[in-house]
């Protein structure tokens, strides 16, 4: 039976998907809570408020890449506009965050403070029910998920793909970006939703809070890697890689494409959204600028440098690219544009199939 | 459109008068607006009328018809009120000169193409094949081979046997199944009868070109399909690979319907019990090789000259 492919979690036993996965569980749940808060702060061990955010922050990244893999590279779906998904995400947990503020505010209203500001009266009706945590994930999974769902049903039902679908895909977002830009839409405006206070009754500034949200990132990450991972390695993954290669066959074959394409598309918004809700609490703001179309391109840049279809290469590529964003920002801010352009050609140029695809080949050689 | 006269001149003998009651017209004119694309409509799908079922099949054991069809393209009229019927388990060639309308009518047959006016159908199925997808025929059992081979090449023989058995297609279904024993045995069977069981770890994309023929043919037959349409089948393959893909066709027909559209004379005359020609849209004659090739109309426009 060589030639049988590999089904369902047996499938899970891949020892590269393996190694990175426990690697970053690990690092996530062990070691960043024992650095953080059982290192004394005097020791050069001691990992510092700011790095425990920055790496939760990283695992959301993680997170969005395993999605835009599952579309772009699975599916051959070229997706240019998912920040839209990771916003609407964060803005559902970032509701959540401003109501729970209560009268803490700087009007000491029960009010949001920016809608004391644009002098509003009550709570408008879309807001209702935000005070409530399970409320606030449901929509931000499930909000994402029907505008990706109603989206992608009549974009792929009128059989649009290639780089018309990655453009309708950027205006998407901008549409959005300047909607969420005004006041009267009633998110805060270009301000956006900040100042969160506490997040179920835990202070957000506690060193302990933001340690159990970097926790809670990496172990969504592995739900998703594995969610992932059970699927292209499923009947419905190797449909969803046909229709990529050949998509007029797999018709002929009996698949519909339409339902397999919007499957996969709404999954992957479910899963931005998902870790966008965990995002927001780690960096203390949402605002319409995570829905500028250069954010989602970059989005599609981890996953290229990461290496496309192979899962935990995008995940590699969420950490590289943004460990270089943080180093060139910091050291030279005004460099880090050319270098994500330097970067998005080299890889173009030399590695076509991303870092995963490198290390592949060098193993390779060695053996 | 509506008072289309059913009988076409060039219908051949061989098919049975087509006369349309007085009182309802061949086709029915629907609204039915320009959609040539393909798209999945909303509403469903449109029945064929069982008199006229009756009427076209009569007593054959007729497995799909297509009735009184006609396409055109920016004004050049592909098909002109073709009727076409396949009876169960025969080996049909379709020949006809370039530009004759083959390919178009297999286009229509599957759904990639919507015809402008007439109707396919199955007579034991009263939905008209024309308002359905592709997707949607293949599962009705009607497949197709095209003329380049279309393999999934990043997929294995193996993977690519297990996309095209037949079986549910839905999304739902493809994220829990696994294969079972009995699907294993018909993957193996099959991969021995197309002469692949050694390669079944193999990338489709690393076949030589006759194995990805074999292995497109093999795919067909996991759906199990009631007819299947071959278009240029030895195209590119060498001598023994011409026989041996005679020998596999003449054993799918009986269980199927086989349809082959091919240039090579010897090849149709290798395979063939009866042969329709195709011209300018039309069927110019129907009947077997020999009385074909001597009748004088098809000698004129295909052959050239007649053989001896």
């Amino acid at each position: 039976m060589k030639a049988e492919p590999a089904v369902g979690l047996r499938a899970l036993h891949d020892k590269r998907g393996w190694l990175v996965v426990a690697l970053f569980t690990l690092l996530a749940c062990v070691l960043v809570p024992v650095l953080s808060l059982a290192v004394p702060e005097s020791s050069p061990l001691h990992l510092p408020d700011y790095l425990v955010a920055l790496f939760g922050k990283f695992l959301c990244y993680g997170i969005v890449a395993l999605a835009i893999d599952l579309i772009w590279g699975f599916t051959g779906i070229l997706s240019l506009g998912h920040g839209v998904f990771f916003a609407l995400g964060g803005y559902a947990m970032g509701m959540y965050l401003m109501l729970s503020i209560g009268a803490q505010g700087v009007y000491k209203s029960a009010l949001p403070d920016f809608m004391v500001f644009l002098d509003w009266k009550e709570l408008p009706w879309f807001w209702r029910g935000f005070d409530n945590l399970s409320v606030a994930l449901i929509a931000a999974l499930l909000v994402p998920g029907l505008l990706a769902f109603a989206f992608g049903y009549f974009a792929f039902r009128s059989r649009i793909r290639g780089v018309y679908f990655s453009i309708i895909t950027q205006a998407l977002t901008y549409a959005l970006m300047l909607l969420f830009f005004r006041n009267e839409t009633g998110f805060g405006g270009n301000n956006g939703l900040t100042d969160y206070k506490s997040l179920y009754g835990y202070d957000l500034h506690e060193p302990s809070t933001k340690v159990t949200l970097c926790v809670l990132s990496a172990l969504a990450l592995l739900f998703t890697y594995l969610l992932c991972r059970y699927i292209v390695t499923s009947k419905a993954g190797r449909v969803l890689r046909a229709i990529r290669d050949a998509e007029s066959r797999a018709m002929f074959v009996g698949f519909n494409p339409t339902s397999y394409k919007l499957f996969a598309w709404t999954l992957s918004a479910v899963l931005c959204g998902l870790a966008g809700a965990l995002y927001v609490p780690q960096v203390g703001i949402i605002n319409p600028s995570e829905m500028q179309p250069a954010n989602s391109i970059e989005m599609g840049i981890w996953v290229a440098v990461g290496g496309r279809a192979t899962l935990f290469g995008a995940v590699l590529g969420a950490f590289l690219v943004n460990g270089m964003r943080s180093f060139f920002t910091a050291a030279m801010p005004n460099a880090w544009l050319y270098v994500l352009g330097l970067l998005f050609i080299a890889v173009t140029l030399f590695f076509p199939d991303g870092v995963a695809g490198a290390l592949g080949r060098l193993r390779r050689r060695r053996t | 459109m509506s008072e289309s006269s059913a009988v076409s001149a060039a219908s051949p003998d061989s098919v049975p008068p087509i006369e349309a009651p007085e009182s309802k017209p061949a086709i029915r004119t629907d609204a039915r607006p320009n959609e040539k694309s393909g798209k999945r409509r909303l509403v469903r799908p449109r029945l064929v009328d069982p008199e006229r079922r009756a009427a076209v099949v009569g007593t054959r054991q007729a497995v799909l018809v297509v009735d009184n069809v006609s396409v055109s393209f920016d004004g050049f009229k592909a098909i002109t009120d073709l009727t076409l019927i396949l009876d169960k388990g025969e080996l049909r060639c379709l020949i006809g000169p370039n530009g004759a309308g083959k390919t178009t009518l297999m286009d229509i047959i599957t759904g990639k193409t919507k015809p402008d006016s007439g109707t396919v159908f199955m007579p034991h199925d009263a939905r008209d094949l024309t308002q359905l997808t592709e997707y949607e025929i293949a599962a009705l059992g009607i497949c197709r081979k095209f003329q380049r081979p279309t393999v999934f090449a990043g997929h294995t023989v193996y993977e690519n046997m297990e996309l095209a058995l037949a079986g549910p297609k839905g999304v739902w279904k493809s994220l829990f199944t696994r294969l079972s024993a009995d699907e294993k045995r018909t993957i193996e069977q099959i991969l021995e009868q197309i002469g692949l069981h050694e390669h079944a770890a193999v990338r489709a994309g690393q076949l030589a070109h006759g194995q990805k023929q074999w292995l497109e043919i093999g795919m067909l037959l996991a759906q199990d399909p009631k007819v299947l349409l071959v278009d240029e089948p030895i195209a590119g393959m060498t001598h023994q690979e011409t026989e041996r893909t005679a020998e596999l066709l003449k054993s799918l027909a009986g269980e199927r319907t086989v349809v082959v559209v091919e240039h090579d004379m010897d090849f149709v005359r290798s395979i063939a019990k009866k042969v329709t020609v195709l011209h300018e849209g039309k069927i110019l004659a129907e009947g077997d090789i020999d009385s074909v090739q001597s009748n004088p109309r098809v000698v004129e426009v295909y052959l050239g000259e007649p053989r001896t």
